[in-house]
């Protein structure tokens, strides 16, 4: 990977671009090198979606330049965007899952025979373009027969194919993928970039960003933060650079931590051989008052189905399940809640917020389901919990009327955190509070965590992140292949835990 | 309540006492991402609700007071009023009815297709247990026109709205546990639901001569018809059933997001029920009157196409076909502006033919006033108001 | 370390190479098909088990001069429903094609100026419809209903009351038998033919064109189909206007099987398309579902109505008890298979 005269494939210079009262980007430059991993990062609102938008032509820049190979171009609209060789790949795929993978690939540029589809050149095509990623499956299935991170695959390759993308745009590839399909994809792009094409990576994950980008431009506020040599800059300064605060801060935060005497005597959930075929091996686990429970383990290691589980979506198949010493029979979300016991889940837009509804009705919601049909918290009511909540969990909104849905990732979390404290419980479930979200707004949620224990709540705190689980919990289990792997209380190292991870211990 | 907010308020003093001081983004960050003012799209939404079907029916108003004065003509005969207004309200009830029933359940997310089988149901339903002939063997002309019933009218009212009610509970069944699509599942009674209406009645159109029966379609009360106070007591009940209960708010959140709503506790299929079974109540009732005013019960023809004008009436009083917000006034509105439309039309003397096509022509011009297109010029027209009058104020 | 990493992807490439695995897979992915054929094959054999009479071979060759514009309609609306929408307007322009045609026939203007004039005013109205339905996005059940309201009023207002066809050419289209060879005293009639023709057209676009993949992707998800650059706009109101050629087509068979135009033909024909569409394994979500299995939905229809008919005491109401029947079950059926896919 010979540095010494790689082109600069992008070169995005001064580029600005308002909307109605809002400054979304101001004075941004973005160089591109052929052939590099570039990683953008930012909090949410600093003005990464809105760049690749003016990127890939979804939205028109006020001011600046953007530069392809030297040549200076105007993107019109994703179509034009797409024929200049700049192609995205997102989160959610956007692919077709009722039609073949190869359906997916070719679709557009599909060979004919006779003006008819040409089935079998078609599938020959899309084999080859799969195998050019190391990908080696059947593409006569149906897309949605794969998993996520295949999808992914797909889409990359249908990049490659179609569009003959030079630059391609990786949106936050990896949120839903588990670390060996995180690897898959990792090794595609190192494949990707030794045949030159140069690839920017949105992500959150300083780890990933470590182990793959080579340069990494920073953002905050719509300004440029500044690009720098992931070789040379040091994991603490880029956390930093992105919170625009000092080093020392951070270590503060990594101090704030409950002690553990402060656990009660009796577990306020008490689970004993509870599992559900398909889903979760029986598990024995105690949730405690005053103490956060950690919970780690790869995805689809069972983490999400506990939690479901203990919450009372999802109905057990085995197992017995206590709340404060009474025996659970009903298992549904409302029972769980009159019990106490609520669940903040992991999709946060399709499981979490009422989009349309307003930051009022949706922190109310669960409250006036445990209170039901007939007694009904009238409007001043619902004001006055609220505006408690907005000013307790610092809800950024001018009013509650707000809808939810025009709120960022962060504020949306914060409503959801407040629905369900409203609820008062005794027991709360977070699975993945954290994702997703600023890194500004993720320390503001992991004290509240701590703050909540040390208030004699009994807090399940459910996260990919193994340093976040490692920083505020007092005990972590940690699922592996849907069953608990270990249990480890007090002081636990990251090295230990991903190696129970990995089926070591 | 008050556990609540003290329990709450020590969980307060507890985090504050634990939280280091912060600096927090300034407040303009996050603003950033609601650029409209709250208040305005707060009071757009609560205004064009009810604004547009009341504006679509003082315009039909106006282009009647221009060119059928008669339409306003409303005389006294036998002791109550008469006139083109009377028709409007007393043969647009059963519509009214319809909607405010298909407006919860457009509200969930779903859509009611069957309504009108329902009507033919609970008409058949009527009309048989109405029957002198019933029971009897031989059946002379006298015994089949005589103005007697062979069932208390008490009993018949209750059968008619158990029966729809019974349909509703069907169709919310088969939405909210066999979880069936729902224009698919009303679909199934909308296409039997006739072929069981003619099985009550045995394939036969039945007259109804039992006058007191007529008192729901042609009675008057106070000289107003009594199927408007029918229609006044089951919105203000329905009113009152969605909005001082949670029951509003729980219809609302789950046509907007339904996982999200069962994850917060809400009985999801319970809610769903409810909408659909109310709609089944609410075909019953219209199909008691409708069967009243016309003295019989075709179970082929009556109600037919109401679920498609119930539906038309729902879409112009601003609930969205996906789900979510809704009022049912304004549904009844919709209702009102559709028969409105009707009866100018045949008042300003359009052959009975053309009536098809010019509904054809007021369903073009609701769509394209709702449609996204619209709105989009609408709020462009309406920000450049507020710029330019916030401009007169600045100019120096 | 990549000779590892590529252990997941062989995990997900099926042993092709097995027969019985290949048979499964088949079986499998087209599941609701299979059952629909055997439901139809079961109800024609209890049919013919009931009334002797219907194992005579006209019978099944009736159920395609019975039904054919019911199958005409019934393939428009699949391709209209595999992108995910629906066409309430079918019934009323059969009746405003055969009361256009009557009316066009009885003023003197030639047949074969007459039915490519049908045929095109069929294709203008789903082409508008289907604008009407992209680009002002209004939701197509919407749409589909004015767009019946105003065919089957114009209908009316041609006409009012039935207008009989006495044009030769008609009349030797709708006299004329075809006799099928290699049985004996068979036939069908040349507009029979019609039907058979265009399921054939549509199992080719559906199966090997960009069109026919496309309104299976937009079914599927109509964003990503954009964002995959497919031509998603021209796609939809092709697809409508198809549905209005078929309805149009559908129109002309059914004005020259009856040999009049009457605006009250067809009323209530959209549903018992969209339910011979369901019963043929389409879902009404989009994105799944053929041509062929609406085939035989169509050919389970006729023979309903074929049982009534030779049962002679049920009434004709009963047909519409026994489709809502049939078509629950259906749903049944499609509802446990989608279910378990999805978490398989």
């Amino acid at each position: 990977m010979s540095q010494a005269e790689t082109r600069t494939m992008l070169t995005m210079k001064g580029i600005t671009k308002s909307f109605p009262g809002v400054t979304a980007l101001e004075d941004v430059d973005l160089t591109l090198r052929q052939g590099e991993v570039h990683a953008l990062m930012g909090e949410n609102g600093a003005g990464k979606s809105t760049l690749i938008k003016v990127l890939t032509g979804v939205e028109h820049l006020d001011h600046g330049t953007i530069a392809l190979d030297g040549k200076p171009v105007q993107v019109r609209s994703p179509q034009h965007s797409q024929s200049l060789g700049i192609s995205t790949v997102y989160q959610e795929v956007n692919l077709c899952t009722n039609i073949s993978v190869a359906e997916n690939i070719m679709l557009g540029r599909e060979p004919r025979r006779f003006g008819a589809i040409h089935w079998r050149k078609m599938n020959e095509l899309a084999k080859q373009a799969l195998q050019r990623l190391d990908i080696y499956i059947d593409v006569t299935q149906p897309l949605g027969n794969y998993s996520l991170a295949i999808q992914q695959m797909v889409a990359i390759a249908r990049s490659l194919e179609i569009a003959h993308a030079k630059i391609l745009i990786l949106d936050e590839p990896t949120s839903s993928l588990d670390t060996n399909e995180t690897n898959l994809l990792f090794d595609v792009m190192r494949k990707l970039k030794s045949e030159g094409i140069s690839i920017i990576f949105i992500t959150h994950f300083l780890e990933q960003v470590y182990q793959i980008a080579d340069r990494i431009t920073v953002l905050r506020n719509g300004k440029l933060v500044g690009t720098y040599d992931a070789a040379v800059l040091p994991r603490i300064e880029l956390v930093a650079k992105m919170l625009g605060r000092s080093v020392t801060d951070l270590d503060a935060m990594a101090r704030v931590k409950a002690k553990s005497e402060q656990r009660q005597a009796k577990p306020i959930i008490e689970a004993k051989g509870l599992g559900r075929k398909g889903s979760l091996e029986p598990v024995d686990v105690a949730l405690y008052g005053g103490e956060v429970l950690g919970v780690a383990g790869l995805l689809g290691s069972g983490r999400t189905e506990m939690a479901k589980l203990l919450f009372g979506v999802d109905t057990p198949d085995s197992g017995t399940l206590t709340v404060n010493n009474q025996p659970v029979k009903n298992f549904a979300p409302l029972e769980s809640l009159k019990r106490g016991v609520a669940l903040c889940p992991e999709d946060r837009k399709a499981e979490g917020i009422v989009g349309d509804l307003t930051i009022r009705e949706n922190i109310i919601l669960a409250l006036q389901a445990r209170f039901g049909w007939f007694k009904f918290l009238d409007k001043s009511r619902q004001n006055a919990i609220a505006q408690h909540y907005i000013e307790l969990l610092n809800i950024v909104t001018p009013s509650p009327d707000q809808l939810v849905k025009n709120l960022s990732g962060g504020n949306q979390q914060k409503v959801i955190l407040a629905r369900w404290l409203a609820t008062n419980p005794d027991a709360l479930i977070l699975d993945e509070p954290t994702r997703g979200i600023d890194v500004g707004t993720k320390a503001e949620i992991q004290r509240m965590v701590l703050q909540l224990a040390a208030a004699g709540k009994s807090i399940v705190f459910i996260s990919s992140e193994l340093e976040e689980v490692l920083r505020i919990s007092q005990r972590i289990v940690v699922m592996r292949d849907h069953k608990k792997a270990a249990e480890y209380s007090g002081d636990v190292d990251d090295q230990m835990v991903m190696h129970t991870m990995a089926g070591n211990l | 309540m008050k556990n609540l907010t003290e329990s709450a308020a020590n969980s307060d003093r507890a985090i504050e006492s634990a939280t280091p001081p912060v600096e927090h983004a300034p407040l303009g960050r996050e603003l950033r991402v609601s650029p409209r003012p709250v208040q305005s799209r707060r009071r757009r939404i609560r205004e064009s609700a009810v604004f547009w079907p009341l504006l679509a029916l003082l315009l039909i108003l106006l282009f009647d007071a221009l060119y059928a004065p008669g339409f306003f003509k409303i005389g006294v005969q036998d002791g109550h009023l008469y006139g083109n207004l009377i028709d409007v309200v007393n043969d647009g009830a059963p519509l009214m009815l319809v909607a405010i029933g298909m407006t919860l359940v457009i509200a969930t997310g779903g859509v009611d297709l069957s309504v009108g089988a329902v009507i033919a149901i609970s008409a058949a339903m009527g009309a048989v247990l109405i029957n002198p002939a019933l029971g009897n063997k031989l059946i002379t002309n006298d015994i089949l026109t005589k103005d007697a019933t062979n069932t208390p009218l008490p009993i018949i009212v209750l059968a008619d709205l158990a029966a729809g009610t019974l349909c509703g509970l069907w169709n919310g069944f088969l939405v909210s546990r066999a979880r069936i699509q729902p224009m698919v599942a009303t679909l199934i009674l909308m296409v039997a639901g006739r072929g069981i209406a003619q099985l009550i009645t045995n394939g036969q159109i039945m007259t109804i001569y039992y006058t007191p029966y007529f008192w729901f379609g042609n009675g008057f009360i106070l000289g107003l018809p009594v199927s408007i106070y029918i229609v006044a007591v089951v919105l203000i009940l329905a009113w009152i059933g969605v909005r001082k209960t949670s029951i509003g708010l729980f219809i609302e959140s789950v046509g907007l997001n339904s996982k999200s709503s069962y994850y917060s506790g809400i009985n999801e299929p319970n809610v769903k029920l409810l909408a659909y079974t109310f709609c089944g109540f609410c075909g019953a009732i219209a199909g008691l009157i409708l069967s009243s005013y016309v003295h019989s019960a075709d179970a082929n023809n009556i109600g037919l196409n109401y679920e498609l004008d119930a539906i038309l009436a729902v879409v112009m009083g601003g609930t969205l076909m996906s789900g979510g917000r809704f009022s049912l006034f304004a549904s009844v509105l919709g209702a009102l502006v559709i028969w409105t439309f009707t009866i100018t039309v045949y008042t300003v003397g359009v052959p009975a033919n053309a009536l098809l096509a010019a509904k054809a022509v007021l369903v073009l011009a609701v769509i394209i006033l709702y449609s996204d297109y619209m709105r989009r010029i609408l709020n462009r027209l309406e920000r450049k108001g507020r710029q330019s009058s916030r401009s007169r104020h600045d100019a120096p | 370390m990549a000779q590892e990493m590529r252990m997941p992807s062989v995990r997900y490439s099926p042993a092709l190479s097995n027969l019985a695995q290949r048979i499964k897979l088949l079986l499998l992915g087209n599941g609701p098909l299979l059952i629909t054929i055997v439901i139809f094959l079961l109800a024609y054999f209890v049919g013919g088990q009931l009334y002797p009479a219907m194992q005579k071979p006209q019978v099944f060759f009736n159920l395609f001069i019975n039904n054919g514009s019911l199958l005409l309609v019934s393939i428009g609306m699949t391709f209209v429903i595999l992108t995910g929408g629906i066409d309430l307007s079918v019934g009323g322009m059969i009746a405003l094609t055969s009361t256009a045609s009557a009316a066009l026939l009885k003023a003197g203007v030639s047949p074969y100026v007459v039915m490519p004039l049908m045929l095109g005013m069929g294709v203008v109205f789903g082409f508008a419809m289907g604008c009407i339905i992209h680009y002002l996005k209004v939701q197509p059940f919407i749409a589909t209903l004015m767009g019946l309201f105003f065919a089957r009023g114009v209908a009316y207002l041609i006409s009012l009351s039935s207008v009989t066809i006495t044009d030769p050419f008609y009349k030797s289209l709708a006299l004329t038998p075809l006799y099928i060879p290699f049985l004996k005293n068979v036939y069908v009639y040349i507009p029979t033919l019609v039907a058979p023709l265009m399921l054939l057209v549509a199992i080719y676009v559906t199966f090997f064109t960009r069109f026919g993949r496309t309104i299976y992707a937009l079914g599927n998800n109509e964003q990503s189909a954009l964002l995959m650059g497919l031509p998603v706009a021209r796609t939809k109101i092709i697809a409508y206007s198809f549905s209005g050629l078929c309805s149009a087509l559908a129109g002309i068979v059914f004005s020259i099987s009856l040999l009049a135009g009457y605006g009250q033909f067809a009323t209530g024909m959209e549903l018992d398309a969209i339910a011979s569409v369901v019963m043929g394994g389409t879902l009404l979500t989009g994105g799944v579902g053929n041509v062929i299995g609406t085939l035989f939905g169509v050919l389970i229809y006729g023979t309903i109505v074929s049982i009534l008919q030779f049962n002679g005491t049920l009434s004709s109401w009963w047909t519409r008890i026994g489709v809502g029947i049939l078509t629950l079950i259906f749903i049944g059926i499609q509802s446990l298979f989608y279910m378990r896919k999805r978490h398989g």
